[in-house]
């Protein structure tokens, strides 16, 4: 077993224009670790996957991703190292079909389109939207969008995704097909750090929690320590 | 000797900004209020240049008595843009919106060429003419009345915006559609009042040059590509800026065409344009 | 899009009996008028498909491609001019220059987005006609003439229109397969991906600049291509008649009208066009009454109000109207979201 952090973030901070919307932030993931990140809204959750994920560059602090240094890489290079995500606001490609979607994905990796398209029936399959592939995907519903980023996040063969509120408006069985959803991708052995409001569905998955108040993460623990966390208490109620 | 020559050159560059700024504070003002640019913005130029033209040939009614009239004409002209094209756009991808304005564009110029031939006219015997001379520095009476009224009408819109409840409240849609949108602002209102406003003042310009610029159904297509320079640099929805950044490109121009040849003026300021879109794209003042 | 209503088998049949319908019919149509008519329309459309990668696959809206059209009329002409090099030569030279000039261009302009890029796009343009007006090199506004000397294949000038004829059926064959092969690999796949959600494309490793260069590089080259066939068929070039504005909007129109983003739109779109041109141009005599302009300006604007797919999608689209059609399926409502 490979005991060296897959993903290692020190001192992380990202600043807009002095508005400072991640500060100081440190923790390690390990492969095929499920961790939780919670936090109030604003609190700084989708910024830090900005940053993850190469999309922002960080102010100050620095990622090392299986030991090298990725601080202020291009989200391109961000993929093709293994870190996927999807978006909080879903970003399908609408003029294409379901599957044509996880194809953009699976091309990161192989650029053959056949291959393309047996690899993303593959990862539809994976997340239960085979009978949906050939849906031109404006025409999916929001939840279905959701899980289409998700197969087209796998597609790519990450070996870190950054899910952003993916249980977000799903009724309970949704929320507990997609707490099922992460645990398979855990069993593939790809770590996955996951944005959620709904603690249902991350509770009971998560090997760790990371909180973040105002940019700051203030608790890093198993899920039954945040939950009796003080200050964990404090910032969700004083929100 | 030679300051005398630059000092004409910044009178004459001042002179022809400030109408710049006319034409591009409607156009600002549109994309500020609704991230739409105005692909036909030279158009409503032209047609406030026809207004004059036809006010004068017709009922020999001189372009400067007839400035109101143009003004609200255009106004009209932009609110039925408005209502009948744009309004069916507003969520339509990017690429639409370049089409449906582009495509107004094309339409103008085609009516314009249909029912007034693409002979480009003048308006003799304007009211205000000759030449006024200053020290040393001289300059067309025309252009000296064009460029005062500009002044006049950016800053009536200035003064609209900032001390008036309606401009407020388009003021604030340019600023933060959503938040306004939120405070009670009826969007699709001001929307059609940016359109009005936007084409009025373009109309406007066109009145006010009438009596000195040769009147064409393609003229539009000088004045969008120096409007667009104005806005990228005075900031995208910033009236302000784009009152600065007139000035500063007809300064350019003239500058530019007296030092490299004028040949190349209009090369030069759209040079400015690019150099503006890729070092500092949000312009001046502009929002980020 | 929904590439498998049409088996593959059926499309391929009817695209050889497209070509061969093309090929004969200047068999049928003899009138010299009338061919060159038909030259015209393929001129359209073989412009229309170069610029449609770019500006309808990539979705990276050119209003400036006159500036490849005139790098490859005037390059291909130069080079016969000074060297007396052939302009089969010549041409893909001009392809060349156009294609550096591509990247050149397009290397700082595509970080601007849309509209953006729209307006760069003019403003290069436009920079590059003044300065070619203003150029002693390439003899400014007076413009170039190909010597009238030889004729035949070598030179590629011709004294009936027919070789013409299948010298630009041939280049349009030769764009329609590239940006065919284009749709069908996974640069097509990537296209699309940037035109819909650049963001997301970039989190599945799609460098954006890459293939937007490649899109612009590719569609430039072709453009050239057509460039330099003008200058071969009317021989003669001055900025206005391959550099102008007024060229770089009928590109973009041509692809517009017929379908931004579709394999042959562009060349319905061009047969729409060159058609209402030269109908107004009869009608209405030859200075351009402005007929053809409000035409097409009202279709653009119909197309682009009712149907962002263009007159074929318009066509298609009018099931929409007829009772008992299903509604529009979800708009683009999220476009006008706020994005992080
Ligand atoms: N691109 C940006 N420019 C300026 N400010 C930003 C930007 N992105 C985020 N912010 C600000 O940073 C702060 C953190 O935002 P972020 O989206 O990361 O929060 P979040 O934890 O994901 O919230 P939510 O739960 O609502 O999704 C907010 O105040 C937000 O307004
Ligand atoms: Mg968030």
């Amino acid at each position: 077993m490979n005991t060296a952090p897959l993903l290692a973030v020190d001192g992380l901070g990202k600043a807009f224009d002095g508005l400072v919307a991640n500060r100081d932030i440190s923790f390690k993931i390990h492969h095929a670790e499920i961790v939780g990140l919670i936090g109030p809204n604003g609190a700084g959750k989708t910024t830090l996957f900005n940053c993850l994920a190469g999309f922002y560059t960080p102010t100050t602090g620095r990622i090392a991703f299986e030991g090298r240094d990725i601080t202020g890489s291009s989200p391109e290079s961000a993929a093709a190292l293994g870190i996927a995500r999807t978006f909080q606001i879903v970003r399908v490609f609408h003029s294409m079909t379901a599957r044509e979607n996880v194809m953009v994905g699976a091309m990161l990796r192989d650029k053959r389109v056949r291959e393309a398209r047996k690899r993303a029936d593959a990862e539809l399959a994976f997340v239960g939207l085979s009978h949906r592939a050939d849906v031109p995907a404006s025409d999916l519903t929001v939840s279905e969008q959701k899980r289409l980023e998700v197969a087209r996040a796998l597609a790519t063969d990450p070996k870190l995704i950054l899910l952003d509120e993916v249980m977000a408006g799903l009724n309970p069985t949704e929320v507990r097909e997609a707490s099922q959803l992460v645990h398979r991708i855990h069993q593939r052995g790809i770590a996955s750090i996951i944005v959620e409001h709904v603690m249902e569905g991350i509770m009971p998955i998560a090997h760790r929690m990371l909180v973040l108040d105002y940019g700051a993460k203030i608790a890093d623990g198993t899920p039954a320590e945040i939950a009796e966390n003080p200050a964990v208490i404090a910032a969700y109620l004083g929100d | 000797m030679t300051a005398d020559i630059l000092f004409q050159v910044l009178v004459s560059g001042l002179l022809i900004g400030l109408i710049y700024a006319l034409v591009a504070v409607g156009l600002t003002l549109i994309f500020g209020v609704m991230d739409i640019v105005n692909f036909a913005h030279g158009e409503f130029l032209m047609l406030g240049m026809y207004a004059s033209f036809w006010a004068f040939a017709l009922f020999a009614v001189d372009p400067i008595v007839a400035l109101p009239f143009t003004a609200l004409l255009l106004f009209a002209v932009g609110v039925i843009v408005y209502q009948t094209v744009i309004r069916r756009i507003l969520k339509a991808p990017m690429l639409s919106q370049i089409f449906a304005t582009f495509g107004l564009m094309i339409l103008l110029r085609g009516l314009a060429q249909f029912f007034w031939k693409p002979d480009h006219r003048l308006i003799p015997h304007s009211l205000v003419s000759g030449n006024l001379t200053l020290g040393s520095v001289q300059f067309g009476l025309p252009q000296f009345v064009a460029a005062l009224g500009a002044v006049g009408v950016t800053g009536g819109l200035w003064y609209f915006l900032h001390r008036t409840r309606l401009g407020t409240a388009l003021e604030a849609t340019a600023i933060d559609r959503e938040a306004a949108t939120l405070m009670g602002i009826d969007g699709q209102k001001m929307f059609a009042l940016a359109w009005g406003i936007g084409a009025a003042c373009a109309g406007i310009a066109g009145g006010l040059i009438a009596t000195f610029f040769p009147i064409f159904p393609e003229v539009g297509a000088n004045f969008i590509l120096i409007a667009f320079v104005v806005v990228v640099l005075g900031g995208f929805g910033s009236v302000t800026g784009a009152f600065l950044a007139g000035i500063i490109v007809g300064l350019i121009e003239v500058l530019g065409g007296f030092l490299v040849g004028p040949e190349y003026k209009t090369a030069i300021v759209l040079s400015l344009l690019l150099v503006v879109l890729l070092v500092r794209p949000r312009g001046l003042m502009g929002k980020a | 899009m929904s590439e498998r209503t049409i088996p593959t088998p059926v499309k391929a049949f009817g695209a050889l009996a497209l070509l061969a319908l093309a090929a004969l019919l200047p068999l049928v149509v003899t009138e010299p008028s009338q061919q060159n008519f038909l030259i015209l329309i393929l001129m359209g459309a073989q412009l229309g498909v170069a610029w449609n990668i770019v500006g309808g696959y990539a979705g990276q809206v050119s209003l400036g491609h006159a500036v490849f059209y005139g790098i490859g009329a005037y390059t291909s002409t130069m080079l016969l001019l000074t060297l007396g090099l052939s302009p089969w030569v010549g041409a893909l030279a001009g392809g060349g220059v156009s294609v550096l000039f591509a990247l050149a261009m397009g290397w700082p302009c595509f970080r601007l987005k849309g509209h953006y890029f729209a307006m760069a796009t003019i403003a290069v343009a436009e920079i590059v006609q003044i300065l070619v007006t203003n150029s002693e090199f390439l003899e400014g506004a007076v413009g170039l003439s190909l010597p009238m000397d030889q004729s035949g294949w070598g030179v590629l000038i011709f004294l009936s229109k027919l070789p013409y004829y299948y010298v630009i059926l041939g280049l349009l064959v030769l764009t329609v397969l590239t940006a065919w092969a284009i749709e069908r690999s996974h640069i097509g796949y990537y296209f699309r991906a940037i035109k819909d959600e650049p963001e997301a494309a970039r989190a599945l490793g799609v460098s954006l600049t890459r293939y937007k260069l490649i899109a612009l590089s590719v569609s430039a080259f072709l453009t050239a291509l057509g460039g330099s066939f003008y200058a071969q068929k009317e021989m003669f070039i001055d900025p206005g008649s391959v550099l102008a504005g007024a060229i770089s909007i009928k590109i973009a129109l041509i692809a517009i009208l017929g379908g931004v983003g579709t394999l042959l739109g562009p060349v319905l779109g061009a047969a729409v066009l060159i058609t209402i041109e030269e109908y107004s141009r009869t009608l209405f005599g030859s200075t351009g009454s402005g007929t053809d302009m409000i035409i097409y300006a009202a279709m653009i604007i119909l197309v682009a109000v009712f149907s962002p797919s263009g007159v074929l999608g318009l066509l298609g689209d009018l099931r929409r109207f007829l009772p008992g059609a299903r509604s529009k399926g979800p708009d683009m409502a999220d476009k006008m979201e706020i994005r992080p």
